[in-house]
């Protein structure tokens, strides 16, 4: 066999160019463009859906025709376990609703128990309760803000929002022992009494953190891609978000007035000053504004409630309600037989339906109890913001381009736990 | 609470007005079924009302606390009018060998999720709704897992898997 070999090492190599010299022409015939739907489908392991959500969204090109949220992924039956519970073995299930604001799903539910038994709270511990819930706020409205940043593309921002989350998860621990299930409040008042060792940090760092908003502020008021990454995305006109049910920041965000603490107030919010911020775009960064306010506005009710936090027990006195406290438990027989019979078959509430409604940091959380006279509750039902808002998906998220989708889950502050419950 | 709200639905609709109830201050109105779309519309147009919010909507299966079987499931709506700040609890009885119902989406679109989920757990079916699926379980789920009849622990699937002993080990 015989190699013939190239009279020009390099010949070969010019004969097939890299790329054309000459683009092709592009005449009138040539279909370079066409048109077609294109299915993608967005989750449900996504690490910015926050948690398990899976969209189905319909393209033209890199604009959203249509989005459909398909939920479930985290669907335990909450509704279904709480009726072979009795009232306060439903208290640990609550934590792991919107298990980043555990607090407050908490407190919802026993104002709803508290509400269908007709009990009323020692002044102590509608203070207590306000401080925890605003506390609650904070951390909410942190952690939104810093995973939102993130989402977005923002990375500094996460770590300083993270740094003061932890210092009130650590106050949180010094309270109950817990840092994210807390399991806190109780049917008739809180679990333990806050003492001067949280007391006085919770001063410190209240008296801080204005300035520590004004500091993420200044990362993120001017900042050219933050504003045009939340300005005019998610819009939503007052009359559609009242229409569609939504509440909390996402309502307060279009304008309207309507905070649940404001509209009926419970706890200690009707003896403290504090204003509701309204935004008056109601697109993403009306909302995000709003949020920072509203952690202004914690601050200063929790700084009015220190102040004025009367002296008092924190559990009400009911007997057939409230067990009693663990040191007579274990010296007396009367209060060891009371407690065994609180914590084995429960209370029974009168016959009766109620509703009532929280401002959780996502909106209005809301307990209905169905009680048929019973030790446990015949029908529960919790409305969650994240479920209700999701409803508004699909009419906020049309329009816009593929890369917003990231921040319309997120203008909602959606959390699947509870959303699916 | 607002008693004039309960006497104004029964001069509106007396043919359908059923009861009035009120516990805790929470005013419930009974309704029958039928004319829930119209009901609905009043209650949010009309400038006293003005119920303008549709907080929920659940359902209750009543087959377990009372002894007649002739309305087994209620559908609940709790309504907020943000402007005049009152609530009211809308309440419609259904027969189980008719559980349908008209949906309420036309009037409150917060409705469409809220009764989606209803329908899931619940079983009730909401007459032109624009996209009645189940929300939460499969599509392919066997029964209602809020009806009183279904077993906590579920049923049925979960006697396949191979790995559960079906049988008492025999000694």
């Amino acid at each position: 066999m015989e190699f013939k070999t190239p009279q020009n090492p390099s010949a070969g190599l010019n004969e097939t160019p890299l790329h054309d010299a000459e683009p092709r022409p592009i005449t009138e015939d040539l279909p370079l463009r066409r048109s077609e739907e294109l299915l993608l489908n967005l989750g449900p392991q996504h690490p910015a859906t926050h948690g398990v959500l899976r969209v189905v969204l319909e393209l033209e090109g890199e604009k959203i025709i249509k989005a459909t949220p398909d939920l479930g992924y985290l669907h335990r039956g909450v509704e279904k376990l709480c009726e072979g519970l009795t009232y306060q073995q439903i208290i640990p299930h609550t934590d792991r609703l919107d298990y980043i604001c555990s607090m407050t799903n908490n407190f919802a539910y026993v104002r709803a128990v508290e509400k269908l038994l007709g009990v009323s709270i020692p002044e102590r511990g509608e203070y207590v309760r306000t401080i925890i819930a605003e506390m609650q706020r904070i951390v909410g409205h942190l952690f939104w803000l810093g995973t939102q940043s993130l989402d977005i593309g923002a990375m500094t921002i996460f770590f300083w929002t993270f740094r003061e989350r932890e210092v009130l998860l650590d106050l949180f621990e010094r309270i109950c022992g817990a840092r994210l299930t807390l399991n806190y409040f109780r049917v008739g008042g809180v679990n333990g009494d806050l003492k001067p060792e949280v007391i006085l940090p919770l001063r410190k760092f209240i008296k801080d953190f204005p300035s520590k908003i004004d500091e993420y502020d200044r990362l993120l008021m001017n900042n050219r891609i933050w504003i045009s990454r939340t300005k005019n995305i998610a819009v939503i006109s007052a009359e559609d978000a009242v229409n569609f049910g939504l509440t909390g920041p996402t309502l307060r965000g279009s304008g309207v007035y309507y905070d649940v603490r404001k509209a009926e107030p419970y706890a200690a919010y009707g003896k403290v000053e504090w204003e509701v911020p309204l935004g008056s775009n109601g697109d993403t960064y009306d909302r995000y504004w709003i949020r920072m306010q509203e952690m202004k506005q914690s601050a200063r009710i929790i700084t009015q409630c220190l102040d004025q936090l009367p002296e008092g027990p924190i559990l009400t006195d009911v007997p057939q309600v409230v067990a009693p406290p663990k040191e007579k438990v274990m010296q007396d027989m009367q209060s060891l037989i009371h407690h065994f019979i609180i914590f084995t078959e429960g209370f029974r509430p009168p016959k009766g339906e109620v509703y009532c409604a929280t401002e959780a940091p996502k909106g209005e959380l809301g307990f209905s109890i169905v009680s048929d006279g019973g030790p446990k509750p015949y029908r529960l039902k919790i409305r969650s913001p994240s479920f209700v808002h999701l409803g508004a998906f699909d009419h906020m998220a049309r329009g816009y381009m593929i890369a917003d989708i990231i921040t319309i889950f997120g203008t909602y502050d959606v959390v699947m736990g509870e959303c699916d419950r | 609470m607002n008693p004039e709200i309960a006497q104004k639905i029964q001069e509106m609709f007396p043919s359908e007005f059923v009861e009035i109830n009120e516990f805790r201050n929470e005013l419930t109105v009974t309704v029958k079924p039928d004319r829930i779309v119209e009901i609905a519309r009043f209650l949010r147009d009309d400038p006293s009302m003005e119920f303008d919010h549709l907080s929920d909507i659940f359902s209750v299966d009543n087959s377990v606390r009372s002894a007649s079987d002739a309305e087994r499931f209620e559908v609940v709506y709790l309504l907020n009018s943000i402007p005049n700040r009152h609530r009211l609890r809308l309440k419609a009885g259904l027969r189980e060998d008719h559980c349908e119902i008209d949906s309420v989406y036309s009037v409150w679109r917060a409705a469409g999720f809220l009764e989606r989920e209803v329908y899931d757990l619940m079983g009730i079916r909401f007459r032109n709704h624009p996209d009645l699926r189940r929300i939460f379980l499969p599509e392919d789920f066997d029964g209602h897992p809020l009806r009183k009849e279904y077993p906590t622990e579920g049923k049925g699937w979960r006697n396949t898997f191979e790995f559960l002993p079906t049988e008492e080990p025999q000694t």
